[in-house]
C-alpha cells in the first residue's frame, strides 16, 4: 500500500464552485439515489439545482447503513427494493451530466459495493460518469491509502469526516489526507439527529479552519433555514440531508408535490443563506 | 518474529494481528468517523490492562467463582462406542453460569468498562446467550444495560429475552434489515455514535472494528487452554482434532487459538449450512460467500454481485450472521483451519442424538460442530480423539425444537 498523497491541487467542479464567489456559502444538499427509482433521483437533481444547489450528496444505497438514522435508512431500503446498484447510480450521473456541467456530484455510501466493484474500476466509472468526489463513510483515512489513490489518480476528491470527537492530532492527519472539502459531522450521532448547537458548531469550524486548507463543509443536524443561516455564517458549505429524504419517502409517489417541496425547501435556505452573507441570490 | 507473552495464552509465536488490527488483509478499523475515537480509547485500554496483573488476576478470579470454571472436558463413551471410530470429548462450555461460552468475554469486556469509567453497557444479541451474558455481569457489577436483538429473533428466543429482563436489562427490539443479528449489531453502533462519552459497546462475536476481535478471542481462549490442560490429563497428550462451530466465531477462536502452533492438531470450524449450500439459503460465508467490509472489520461475507448483505438462513439464530470474525478469514486464507458446513438438518439430528445418548441437549449453534464429528469420527481409528466445543447448553432452543416436531409448549 502507498501512502495517499497530499492535498492535490484541483480544478475540477468541487474547487470551482467554491473559489466562484468567496462570499457566497455553499448549500448542499443530499438524498438517496434511486429512492424510489433512478428517474425521480434524475429529475430532482435538476430541481435541486434550480434551488440554489452547488454540489449534490447522492446517497449510495447500502442493506446496513450503520451511521445513518431511520430516514435514510428507510430510503436505502426503499431503493433495494428495486435493486438500485452502485453502477447504476454512476450512469444516472452519466445521464444528469447531459444536461449539467457545473454541479459538482459527490457519491456518498459505504464501503462494501464499492470494494465489491474493486477500486480501480470503481474509480475509473465514477469518473467516466462526471463524479467529482467520494465519500466513504466507514473508511476512515487510516484504511484509505488504496482507494484515494486511484480516485486522485482519476482527479476524483476524497471527502473525509470530522467529528466533535476527533482530537487534534487526528484532526490534522485527516485535513492533510482530504480533497476537495472537509465534512464536519457537527453532533454525536448518526444522521437525522436533532439538537444541533450552532455556537458550539461555529467555534470548532473556526477551529478546523485553523487546521485545514481546504473548504469546511457543515451537516448532521441542519434542517430548516434558520440552521442552515446560522452554520452557514462560520462554514463554508452546509449539508442538509434527512429533512429532504423524509420529503421523498412521504412525497414520493406524487411528483408535483414532491418537487414543489423540494424546491421549497431548498430555496428557502438557498435565500436564507444569502441574506445571512449579504449577497444577491 | 515477534514473541509476546499474554496473559491469556503464555506464549504465542504470531506476527498478527498488526498494530492496526490487521489480520493479512482481514480484520481492520472500518467505522465512522465519530466512533475513531471512542475506538481508540479502547484499543489503549485493552493494551493497558491485558498486561496488567490485577486485572488479569481479577479476570481469573472471576471465571472461577462466578462462571465456574474450569469446566470438565468429558468423554462421551457411549456416543464414541456407537459412532464406532474415534474417542469424542466435550468441552462442556454449556456449564458456564448462563450456560454457554458468551459469558467468559462478558466478564473480561465489564471489567474493562468498569476500569475505563464506563458506566452505561450495551450489546447486541442473535440467540440471546451474549444478551444474557451482558446482563449478567451488570447486574453483578451494577451498570445499566441495553441489549438490541433482532424482532425475528426475539421471537424466536423468548426464554432468552425473558431472563434478560429479569437480570435487569432493556431489550430493545430491531425492526430494520431482516430483523436479526446483523440489524441488532448496525443498531447497537448507531447507540453507539450517539453516546459515546459514556458508553462501552460489549459485542459478543470475534468481529467488530480492532481491537473487538482480538479482545474477544483473548478473553475466549481460556477455552483452548482447558482443553489443552485437561487432554493432557485425560488423554497422555494433545487431542488429534478440534471441532467448534462458527457464525462470528468467538467460541472457534477461543478453542482453537492456543492450539495455532500445534500443527499436528487439526482444526476444525463448522458454519451454518442452513438448508444446504446449493440453495443459497444458509449462513457460511467462509464456505461461499467473499471477503468484503461489514461491521468495522474486512472478512468474509455474504453478499450479492452489487455489494449488498443478504440474508443469512439457520435454523440457530446465534450463528444466523452474514459475516465471521476476521481471524477466521485468515485462517482459511493460510489454510490452519478447516472450515465445513452442517445443515439445519443435521444439526438437529446431532441435538436428538446427544440428548438420548449422553444425556445431554446441546444449543442448535453447538450442535453444528456435533454434527461434523458424526461425519468424521467413524472414519477414524479407536485410538483417535476429537474435543468438541459444545459451546451453550439447548435450553433456550426447546421451544424451536418442539415447533420443528409440531408441539406446542
Amino acid at each position: 500500500m502507498t501512502q495517499a498523497s497530499a492535498v492535490v491541487e484541483r480544478t475540477g467542479r468541487i474547487a470551482a464552485r467554491f473559489s466562484a464567489n468567496a462570499n457566497r456559502k455553499l448549500l448542499v444538499p443530499y438524498i438517496t439515489a434511486g429512492d424510489p427509482d433512478l428517474d425521480t433521483t434524475l429529475a430532482l437533481m435538476h430541481t435541486l439545482v434550480k434551488a440554489g444547489a452547488d454540489i449534490i450528496e447522492l446517497g449510495v444505497p447500502f442493506s446496513d447503513p450503520m451511521a445513518d438514522g431511520p430516514v435514510i435508512q428507510a430510503a436505502c431500503e426503499r431503493a433495494l427494493e428495486n435493486n438500485v446498484t452502485l453502477t447504476q447510480v454512476m450512469d444516472m450521473v452519466k445521464q444528469f451530466r447531459d444536461s449539467d456541467q457545473d454541479t459538482a456530484v459527490v457519491l456518498m455510501g459505504y464501503l462494501n459495493p464499492v470494494e465489491r466493484l474493486g477500486y480501480k474500476r470503481f474509480a475509473q466509472l465514477a469518473s467516466e460518469s462526471g463524479v467529482d468526489g467520494v465519500l466513504t463513510v466507514d473508511m476512515p483515512p487510516e484504511e484509505a491509502a488504496e482507494l484515494t489513490d486511484e480516485l486522485n489518480a482519476r482527479q476524483l476528491d476524497s471527502i473525509f469526516l470530522l467529528s466533535p470527537t476527533t482530537p487534534d492530532a487526528r484532526l490534522r492527519q485527516v485535513c492533510e489526507k482530504a480533497s476537495g472539502y472537509i465534512y464536519y459531522v457537527s453532533l454525536k450521532g448518526v444522521t437525522g439527529a436533532a439538537n444541533l448547537n450552532t455556537d458550539e458548531v461555529a467555534a470548532k469550524v473556526a477551529h478546523i479552519q485553523s487546521f485545514a486548507s481546504l473548504p469546511v463543509a457543515v451537516g448532521f443536524g441542519i434542517r430548516d433555514a434558520e440552521s442552515a443561516a446560522a452554520v452557514s455564517a462560520t462554514a463554508d458549505a452546509v449539508v442538509v440531508g434527512s429533512v429532504l429524504v423524509s420529503l421523498v419517502g412521504e412525497h414520493g409517489a406524487d411528483p408535483d408535490i414532491l418537487h414543489q417541496k423540494m424546491f421549497d425547501t431548498v430555496n428557502t435556505m438557498r435565500l436564507a443563506m444569502d441574506a445571512q452573507a449579504g449577497v444577491a441570490a | 518474529m515477534n514473541t509476546v507473552t499474554t496473559p491469556f495464552d503464555g506464549e504465542i509465536s504470531q506476527e498478527y494481528p498488526d498494530k492496526q488490527g490487521h489480520f493479512g488483509v482481514y480484520g481492520g478499523s472500518f467505522i465512522a468517523e465519530t466512533l475513531m475515537d471512542p475506538v481508540s480509547e479502547l484499543q489503549e485500554a485493552y493494551e493497558r490492562y491485558r498486561l496488567d496483573n490485577e486485572f488479569i488476576a481479577e479476570f481469573e478470579w472471576e471465571l472461577k467463582n462466578f462462571v465456574g470454571r474450569p469446566n470438565p472436558l468429558y468423554h462421551a463413551r457411549r456416543w464414541s462406542e456407537e459412532l464406532g471410530g474415534a474417542q469424542i470429548w466435550l468441552k462442556r462450555e454449556d456449564l458456564n453460569h448462563t450456560g454457554a461460552h458468551k459469558i467468559n468475554n462478558t466478564v473480561g469486556q465489564a471489567l474493562l468498562a468498569r476500569r475505563m469509567g464506563k458506566k452505561r453497557i450495551i450489546a447486541e444479541t442473535g440467540a440471546g446467550q451474549h444478551g444474557v451474558a451482558t446482563a449478567t455481569v451488570c447486574a453483578r457489577w451494577g451498570m445499566e444495560c441495553i441489549v438490541y436483538m433482532g424482532e425475528q429473533d426475539i421471537v424466536r428466543q423468548a426464554p432468552n429475552v425473558y431472563r434478560m429482563k429479569l437480570l435487569g436489562a432493556t431489550v430493545v427490539p430491531v425492526t430494520s434489515g431482516s430483523k436479526t443479528l446483523k440489524d441488532a449489531l448496525n443498531e447497537a453502533m448507531r447507540d453507539w455514535v450517539g453516546n459515546v462519552d459514556d458508553t462501552f459497546y460489549i459485542i459478543g462475536t470475534a468481529a467488530g472494528p480492532h481491537p473487538y476481535p482480538t479482545m474477544v478471542r483473548d478473553f475466549n481462549s481460556v477455552i483452548g487452554k482447558e482443553i489443552k490442560e485437561q487432554s493432557l490429563e485425560h488423554i497422555g497428550h494433545l487431542p488429534d482434532a478440534i471441532i467448534a462451530c462458527v457464525g462470528g466465531g468467538s467460541n472457534a477462536i477461543g478453542a482453537f487459538y492456543p492450539f495455532l502452533d500445534d500443527k499436528q492438531v487439526k482444526l476444525i470450524g463448522v458454519e451454518a449450512g442452513g438448508d444446504g449450500l446449493e440453495t443459497g439459503r444458509h449462513a457460511a460465508p467462509l464456505s461461499a460467500g467473499k471477503p468484503g467490509v461489514l461491521h468495522g472489520n474486512r472478512t468474509y461475507l455474504m453478499e450479492d454481485e452489487a455489494g449488498q448483505i443478504i440474508e443469512t438462513h439457520s435454523v440457530s439464530a446465534g450463528l444466523d450472521y452474514p459475516g465471521v470474525g476476521p481471524e477466521h478469514a485468515w485462517l482459511k486464507d493460510i489454510g490452519r483451519v478447516q472450515y465445513e458446513v452442517a445443515t439445519d438438518s443435521e444439526a438437529l439430528a446431532a441435538t436428538h442424538k446427544l440428548c438420548r445418548i449422553e444425556g445431554i441437549i446441546p444449543a442448535l449453534e453447538s450442535a453444528h460442530a456435533i454434527a461434523h464429528a458424526v461425519k468424521i469420527a467413524p472414519t477414524l481409528g479407536k485410538d483417535k480423539n476429537i474435543v468438541v466445543n459444545l459451546s451453550g447448553r439447548g435450553d433456550k432452543d426447546i421451544n424451536t425444537l418442539a415447533d420443528i416436531e409440531g408441539i406446542t409448549l
